[in-house]
């Protein structure tokens, strides 16, 4: 067996914590659980992949590393942000360190590159990447996401934007990948079904220095929706805000364009930002009082989804775990316990998954404040048990394409 | 004429060594990784063609990597064969190579450079655009490996044999042509061009063959890195792609056969190895690259050769002094 620096390290740290505090030596017996982390800690995408491994990190500490009474044994691997690499680190997560459950990766390309593979090799996976397909046209047995899909919270905002706002004119700006097409989609539908309509679509590239021309083409429109990722709707939003938008035309925001772990690096540019999250550090579970402590006493930063995401993945390989019981933690049976279990207390609230292995949860509408100097999502609107049909007919929404930059298509557009 | 017996006992071990190593490596993760090595040294060798032996620097050779593996990856998902794919892939990597080739060679050096990289920018901008035929940037899965003869590549052994193979037949290639008058004339091209266009060679078509040559390995190695990863999207073709094979060629060594090979070995290892321990394995890689760059500006297989020639000879001339003339020395 090949062992891993970090393992060892954790391994013996949790032993030792957990003989100590809980005076539990039979915990030891029965064999470990092995996490492995696919995230990127070099490169553009380091920032959401460093707060994953925040996450994990600290449920598994909260833990003493032992799970349902099994000791675990986590390793992380980074795999640069790019799908050779993902495959590559899956190899070595499955192949040399034999992991029971992969946690990750990041990125929708990451996911697309190991979900096959991962099913060859009949290892489970929980992802926090967003790609719809991986849970829809192409569900996979092996793999669950407890946060969310592309559209999940945007077809949220499309509900809010019309029934609650009352906003008749959107406009929509994203980047221009599989992630902004899927998040607008999902948005521009519940919005257009709702009496809405989506008259201007931008897709600035991935990499924009400045979003003046994009910005400059908005024109007459109720709201602007934002499905940013990244470091880039901190640029966005302070060009929105230079550009003296930002008291005309109310800005709507997706998860990543208005995550909690963004906020200290915005100011007052994004007060009044309205966004959709399937995660709030705001919320008020008891889990998640001890996850936002934790990460703030650990890290001194208040968490977003990144790392709320691979938290709640951590309580999900528990309950399974717990749920096999004796029968210990192997390919097929984790993977069909992992779809079956439903975990009451998580920081987003009560967490199940439907049949394709996406969860079905809460998914917060916030408004961005700022409390005693400090910004805040506070939450206004709670939407239970959203599906990634949203309140579509689950056969019809898979008989259609997938979301994408073309589907479906923008009759209004001016 | 014990150097060419030192050199083919030398050959002989490394070939035993990597026919057996699916046997000593154990493990199928590294198995794995041998793999990478063997796939990134036929495309470093490939690249080589032209930056060692031709003196043209390309950074579009990424683009001509994602064409094969684009055009197979698309063709098997139309339900065509594995044989059909790959030839038509290799066809029309060639073809694109030609296109490169007519407009890169109209110039060399800097200007060369410049237009293969905006070439490789088209093709890296195509696959991520039009996602109508490329899937963008969700990529193209490929469900199956081939079954060669009825050869079984799931596996990480069957697949490492396979590129082993597949390897050393670009390796065994680029032998004979270093050393066919094709290969000394394109050195030629690289050393004295107006000399040769002089002697009555068309530089422009002999460099253009290198460019084909060069694209089929390229070819070769997209498909063996699709059939590894069983999957495609547009990062392959970034300019990252292009810039890293050209840094397993330069480190290596260029103009030589084994640099390429040695270059892809770093490379990958620092990647997928040594990142599992050390999380700045960037920094380390970089320190390397400098290392290399500062010791062994020729790359690190030339740089060895002559540090151990320059070691054997000190160690010879000492013995040759202390054994024939010590009185000689100690007498005056």
């Amino acid at each position: 067996m090949t062992t891993h620096r970090r393992t060892v390290l954790k391994g013996l740290l949790g032993a030792g914590v957990s003989a100590v505090a809980l005076k539990a030596p039979t915990v030891l017996a029965q064999t470990p659980v092995k996490i492995g982390l696919l995230t990127v800690k070099t490169g553009p995408l380091a920032q959401g992949g460093i707060q994953m491994e925040q996450g994990i990190v600290t449920f598994l500490k909260e833990k003493n590393y032992t799970l349902a009474g099994r000791k675990v044994d986590f390793i992380s691997a980074d795999t640069g942000g790019n799908p050779a690499g993902a495959k590559t680190k899956a190899q070595e997560l499955i192949e040399r360190d034999k992991v029971h459950v992969i946690l990750g990766p990041l990125a929708a390309f990451e996911l697309l590159a190991i979900t096959d593979y991962v099913r060859d090799h009949q290892t489970p996976l929980i992802s926090l990447a967003a790609a719809e397909d991986v849970t829809q046209r192409k569900a996979n047995p092996f793999v669950i996401r407890p946060s969310a899909t592309s559209a999940q919270c945007c077809h949220v905002m499309g509900d809010y934007a019309a029934k609650e706002l009352k906003y008749k004119r959107a406009a929509t700006i994203s980047e221009d990948f599989a992630f902004g097409y899927e998040q607008m989609a999902g948005f521009q539908r519940v919005f257009e079904d709702n009496g809405g309509r989506v008259v201007k679509k931008l897709w600035p590239p991935l990499v924009t220095p400045d979003y003046t021309p994009y910005i400059a083409q908005i024109g007459n429109v109720d709201c602007v929706f934002n499905g940013f990722a990244g470091s880039n709707p901190v640029k966005f939003m302070r060009a929105y805000a230079d550009l003296g938008l930002k008291g005309r035309i109310p800005l709507l925001a997706g998860w990543t364009a208005m995550d909690d772990a963004l906020l200290r690096s915005l100011g007052d540019e994004a007060v009044g930002v309205i966004s959709v999250a399937f995660y709030s550090a705001d919320y008020g579970s008891e889990s998640n009082k001890r996850f936002v402590a934790a990460m703030q006493k650990d890290y001194g930063v208040l968490p977003g989804g990144y790392s709320a995401g691979m938290y709640v993945a951590g309580q999900c390989v528990e309950a399974a775990v717990q749920k096999l019981g004796d029968a210990g933690p192997d390919g097929k049976t984790l993977a069909e316990a992992l779809h079956q279990i439903s975990v009451a207390d998580t920081p987003r609230g009560p967490v199940k998954f439907d049949k394709y292995g996406n969860v079905v949860g809460d998914v917060f509408v916030r408004r961005c404040e700022r409390k005693g100097g400090q910004l805040v999502n506070t939450v206004i609107k709670t939407y239970s048990n959203v599906s990634q049909f949203w309140t579509y007919d689950e056969k019809e929404f898979l008989a259609n394409p997938v979301y994408s930059r073309d589907y479906p298509p923008a009759k209004y557009i001016e | 004429m014990s150097g060419n017996r030192f050199r083919s006992v030398g050959v002989a071990i490394a070939l035993v060594l990597l026919a057996t190593l699916p046997l000593w490596v154990g493990n199928s993760y590294y198995i794995n990784v041998a793999s990478q090595i063997l796939l990134f040294a036929v495309f470093a060798l490939a690249l080589n063609v032209l930056v060692g032996y031709a003196g043209l620097v390309s950074l579009g050779h990424a683009g001509l990597f994602a064409i094969a593996g684009y055009a197979a990856a698309l063709m098997l998902q139309a339900g065509y064969g594995h044989l059909a794919a790959d030839t038509a892939a290799v066809v029309i990597t060639l073809a694109a190579s030609a296109i490169f080739a007519v407009l890169a060679l109209r110039s060399t050096g800097i200007g060369f450079l410049m237009i293969t990289l905006a070439l490789g920018q088209i093709i890296w901008g195509i696959a991520y655009r039009w996602a109508s035929l490329t899937n963008g940037d969700n990529g193209i899965n490929v469900a199956t490996r081939p079954a060669p003869f009825g050869i079984n590549l799931t596996g990480a052994p069957g697949f490492y044999f396979a590129t082993l193979l597949v390897f050393l037949l670009a390796l065994a290639s680029m032998a004979v042509f270093v050393r066919s008058p094709f290969g000394a004339s394109l050195r030629g091209t690289r050393d004295q061009p107006l000399r040769m266009n002089a002697l009555g060679y068309n530089v422009w078509l002999i460099r253009f063959f290198a460019v084909l040559f060069s694209g089929f390995w390229t070819a070769v190695s997209g498909l063996l890195f699709i059939y590894y990863n069983q999957f495609i999207s547009p990062q392959v073709a970034a300019l990252t792609t292009s810039a890293e094979i050209l840094l397993m060629v330069i480190s290596g060594g260029t103009a030589t056969l084994l640099g390429p090979v040695v270059g892809a070995a770093i490379v990958v290892v620092m990647k997928n190895v040594v990142s599992a321990y050390i999380e700045r394995w960037n920094l380390v890689l970089g320190v390397i690259f400098v290392l290399i760059i500062s010791f062994m500006p020729d790359g690190l297989v030339p740089g060895s050769v002559r540090l151990w020639r320059w070691g054997w000879q000190t160690v010879r001339a000492r013995l040759d002094g202390w054994i024939s003339s010590p009185v000689e020395e100690h007498g005056r």
